[in-house]
């Protein structure tokens, strides 16, 4: 029973710093507030729960995110948007340069936070995750592989399309808006 | 025109190159311009990202007190949940040791104090001569202690009743001077002992019992004094000479 307590304690110590990029990745996830706190709550739960598996000294940060992810591709919500996402045929693709033609300084210019949002909110759940943990969270390409479980490799192609895709999104909404 | 580079672009915005090859491909960010220009868009649109969306959506205080309620649960209540019914059940434990001490002692004491009056019974009647004051005359038998004992008593009228007095003699139990009064009841014999109510006597407390040897006791206590009837009489019969006894007090 005091181990339990010590448990908690170390857990605590190391999640609750997290707190905040949770939720907000969690809020991401399911774009609703109530379903991000069910999501932050079980993820909570089942990390404290099962945290006598974490190894001390290894990332926290990448195992909590891998059990909120996990958590939430189980949930209704996630279930619904995975079931969406269409097979990936360019995951093991080369990298594609962005369009030499596409004036992006001009769109990256014009782009707002609210536009930027907007944007990262459309796209499909595998780039958005991606986007999230690389770019958002500033994760290495090593601490998104550990939390999607999917090699190095898929995870530099799946960035670099993700990337590409949000900037064909800003374009077209930057675009759109000033016509 | 697509440069060799292009695909090592988002490595080297999200500092992943490693070394040497960053430092190559620096080399070639200042001789190629659309590759200086692509790497700047791609660092610009990870940085405008990574402002918008990092604090997007923040939690609500009172959520966040919940989560921290909730893992607080797994530290004090646990603590408390473990422990305190141990505790409870070892303070219940302990008291219930004294307590069963204690009524074991009580029994124990009552029990021999029984049975010390039961042995003055026994001897008494075993005895050649049972008493020292032989009347059956109540006021030739209470006279007779005034001096002997610390105490004085009255005894009942016992004319028409089915009891006689047959006499008297000092007992001691547990060395204190008491009057055992012994009664006749058809063939039966009832020895009826008055001592002072102390404290090591209140243990007997009141009420009607059957001995181990199968006599049948009652006592009570009556002005400060403590009566105690022993016989192998009905205890329907102790009861009877009780209520004579209480009466003439």
């Amino acid at each position: 029973m005091a181990d339990d307590a010590h448990t908690a304690e170390s857990f605590e110590s190391l999640a609750m710093p997290l707190f905040s990029s949770l939720y907000n990745l969690a809020h991401w996830l399911t774009q609703n507030r109530d379903e991000a706190e069910d999501l932050v709550q079980e993820t909570c739960l089942k990390a404290l729960k099962g945290f006598s598996s974490f190894q001390p000294g290894t990332n926290f940060r990448a195992w909590i995110y891998r059990i909120l992810r996990n958590t939430f591709l189980t949930s209704r919500t996630g279930l619904k948007v995975s079931a969406t996402v269409p097979l990936d045929p360019e995951e093991n693709e080369a990298v594609l340069p962005v369009t030499a033609d596409t004036p992006e300084s001009l769109f990256l210019a014009q782009a707002d936070q609210q536009t930027i949002c907007q944007a990262l909110a459309q796209l499909p759940l595998h780039f958005r995750e991606v986007i999230l943990l690389g770019d958002v969270e500033e994760m290495s390409y090593q601490e998104i592989a550990e939390t999607l479980g999917i090699p190095m490799g898929t995870v530099m192609s799946r960035l670099s399309r993700a990337r590409r895709a949000m900037r064909e999104l800003l374009s077209t909404k930057v675009q759109g808006a000033s016509r | 025109m697509t440069c060799e580079w292009r695909g090592k672009l988002d490595p080297y915005v999200d500092t992943e190159l490693p070394g040497p090859e960053a430092a190559e491909l620096e080399e070639h960010l200042r001789v190629c311009p659309a590759c200086a220009a692509d790497a700047l868009q791609r660092l610009q649109l990870k940085r405008m990202t990574q402002a918008a969306a990092r604090n997007a959506f923040t939690p609500r205080p009172e959520f966040r007190l919940k989560i921290e309620n909730l893992i607080a649960a797994r530290k004090k209540p646990r603590w408390a949940s473990a422990w305190l019914p141990k505790l409870g059940v070892a303070v219940a434990l302990i008291a219930l040791s004294f307590l069963s001490a204690g009524l074991w002692l009580q029994r124990s004491q009552r029990r021999q104090a029984v049975g010390e009056l039961a042995d003055l019974h026994v001897a008494t009647l075993a005895s050649a001569n049972p008493v020292d004051v032989v009347s059956t005359d109540r006021h030739t038998v209470k006279p007779w202690f005034a001096g002997k004992l610390p105490f004085t008593f009255n005894l009942p009228e016992l004319q028409g009743t089915s009891f006689k007095l047959a006499g008297g003699r000092v007992a001691y139990l547990g060395q204190n001077p008491g009057a055992q009064l012994l009664f006749d009841a058809g063939k039966h014999h009832i020895s009826v002992f008055i001592f002072e109510d102390r404290n090591e006597l209140a243990r007997l407390g009141s009420g009607a019992a059957t001995t181990r040897s199968a006599f049948n006791t009652e006592t009570w206590t009556e002005g400060g004094l403590r009566y105690f009837a022993i016989s192998d009489v009905e205890p329907a019969a102790i009861r009877e000479l009780h209520s004579l006894l209480a009466s003439a007090h």
